[in-house]
């Protein structure tokens, strides 16, 4: 017989492994009701702001890059984080191991000679991978379609101006988006048999961030993901204001809670306490 | 136990498992050895409990467990020995049986390429290459069942452990997987099968486990299981030339409470308290008598008439 462990030094088998997980996820994500529901979610705004090219609109609204860098500000800030990509990643990462729970297909995984960080770590990143292609591509052709009109915009604007930082920095929010909701839905999915109630609770605070303290804000993503959006918005005038966190505290910092998350799903998964 | 016997063993100590307030498994102590061991019990007595337990899926709320000398907390090591067929008729969406099988050996570590061979060699070895492309879901019951046991074999396990492999096979495919299990067995491993299909368990079990409500209630070879059943009375099957007469001076003694012709008129079925009396006074007879005798063998030495004695079949398999 042949020994698995001597066909590979430790990093080409972790590598055999990851890419193991990802063509067992790839199947299952492109088969998935969950992965079409996340792409309606994602088509929404593409449909909008595809519909507002052709519908007739009122010769004054945004008719310059300031304004529609201010609504856009404000979409991707309520719309696409606190809905689209909430709800997504709700969706894509709570099945991840909940949803092999509930198939009775996990424990094809757990019987496999794997660090239980490195299969956490592999199903994560492919969640992520297909998380990040389905928003970041909404985000993207929403941005485009936004600049489409009025004519020239979008050339001088964001192919030729600082528009194009901006959709680096949305494309960028809208990953570590993907993979700081992705890590707390995919931990929540291993302890919760329903994760809709724990999914709530999370929404509900994510929403009234506005409202909480300083030091409460900073306990949540999305105050990090705001510190990160190229352009602030106004919270409203009954909102608590606080400094938005430097790019050198919420990127690292929310990296830092992905991390944090993944490692408590993995001792959870090693704990054997996962019931099949 | 000696370093060498432990690397060969699956020895669980003093293990109970509960659900809530359920009891699943409650204080079993056992050690396997290569061979084929069978579990036995009607639905919810423990044996796939047992079986969670012993291929390192679940931790027992007490006791432990140690296979081949290493234990479950270590997954990186103890999983290349175990190989599984759970009982659940679930696969991954969308993947053919090759890339069920192929992927799964990825993720133990293998290139695509072994991954790959070794996946279409454990698929030939139970005759699903032909339609080894075909995806899963389109594939029989007993199909499903074969390509679940190709995965469970394709890594070369030293531990096998089958949660009623045999369940939707056709005869031809459970002669075939029953050949399968003998193999590995032969090969010094340890294969841990729990089937309701008695007949089948007694052909190719070495050893037996029945549970019931949880606890072991029986544990050895079936003849040493039914010989530890002493009030209940033995049958002992006799062919031989004038079963009447044999039948006649049988009832003469005091502990034979029954003697039933055969059918044919050629076998005499004996149900005795003291099987060392009964054979003893049958050689006596034969000699005295000059009959010639054909076969004697005991009846009940079989799973499920154990099993009748110890469980009943109140607790019917299914």
């Amino acid at each position: 017989m042949k020994s698995i462990a001597a066909l590979a030094p430790a990093r080409t088998m972790l590598g055999h492994q990851l890419a193991g997980i990802f063509q067992i996820e790839v199947a299952r994500t492109l088969r998935g009701g969950r992965t079409l529901f996340a792409c309606l979610l994602a088509a929404l705004p593409i449909t909008l702001f595809a519909a507002r090219l052709v519908l007739p609109a009122h010769p004054h609204f945004l008719q310059n890059a300031g304004e529609i860098t201010g609504l856009f500000a404000i979409l991707f800030q309520t719309f696409f984080l606190r809905l689209l990509i909430f709800f997504g990643c709700v969706a894509l990462f709570m099945g991840s191991f909940r949803g092999e729970i509930a198939e009775k297909t996990l424990h094809y995984y757990l019987l496999c000679p794997i660090r239980r960080e490195a299969l956490v770590a592999g199903k994560f990143l492919s969640g992520t991978v297909a998380a990040t292609a389905i928003f970041g591509s909404s985000v993207g052709l929403s941005y485009l379609l936004i600049f489409a009109s009025p004519p020239g915009l979008l050339e001088s604007y964001v192919l030729n101006g600082p528009g194009k930082w901006h959709l680096l920095a949305y494309l960028l929010v809208t990953a570590m988006a993907c993979a700081g909701y992705g890590a707390l839905f995919l931990t929540l999915g291993l302890f919760f048999r329903n994760p809709i109630i724990p999914a709530a609770v999370v929404l509900g605070w994510e929403s009234i961030n506005f409202l909480l303290p300083s030091f409460l804000k900073k306990i949540s993503i999305v105050y990090y993901l705001d510190s990160l959006c190229p352009v602030p918005i106004s919270q409203g005038p009954i909102a608590i204001l606080s400094e938005p966190a430097p790019f050198w505290i919420a990127a690292p910092g929310l990296l830092a809670v992905t991390v944090v998350l993944l490692l408590i799903a993995s001792l959870r998964l090693r704990s054997g306490r996962v019931e099949l | 136990m000696s370093g060498a016997e432990s690397s060969r063993t699956v020895v669980i100590e003093e293990v109970s498992k509960f659900y809530g307030d359920v009891l699943g498994v409650h204080r079993a102590s056992l050690e396997f050895r290569p061979g084929i061991t069978s579990l036995v019990g009607p639905n919810g007595s423990g044996k796939s409990t047992l079986m969670n337990i012993i291929a390192g899926l679940m931790r027992p709320c007490t006791g432990r467990v140690v296979a081949l000398g290493l234990q479950p907390t270590e997954p990186e090591a103890y999983f290349r020995q175990i190989g599984y067929c759970a009982q659940f008729d679930s696969f991954p969406k969308g993947m053919s049986g090759l890339e069920f099988v192929a992927s799964y050996l990825r993720v133990r570590g293998l290139s695509r390429e072994e991954a790959y061979r070794q996946a279409n060699r454990a698929l030939a070895r139970i005759g699903m290459e032909a339609v080894a492309e075909r995806k899963v879901a389109a594939y029989s019951k007993g199909m499903r069942q074969r390509v679940k046991l190709a995965q469970a074999i394709a890594h070369e396990p030293k531990i096998l452990i089958l949660d009623e492999p045999l369940n939707g096979l056709d005869p031809m495919a459970r002669a075939e997987a029953m050949e399968l299990f003998r193999e590995f067995a032969d090969q010094s491993r340890l294969v841990l099968i729990s089937s309701h299909i008695l007949h089948e368990v007694d052909q190719i079990s070495d050893r037996v486990v029945m549970m019931n409500g949880g606890y072991v209630v029986a544990d050895g070879g079936i003849a040493d299981v039914r010989s530890d059943i002493p009030e209940q009375a033995m049958q002992i099957l006799i062919r031989c030339t004038d079963p009447s007469f044999l039948a006649s001076r049988m009832f003469e003694l005091d502990h034979v409470v029954e003697a039933r012709l055969q059918e044919d008129g050629k076998g005499l079925l004996i149900r005795t308290r003291d099987a060392d009396r009964f054979f003893l006074s049958l050689n006596r007879s034969v000699l005295e008598h000059g009959l010639e005798v054909e076969s004697v063998e005991p009846a009940d030495e079989s799973v499920s008439a154990v099993y009748e004695y110890l469980i009943g079949f109140d607790g019917r398999l299914e």
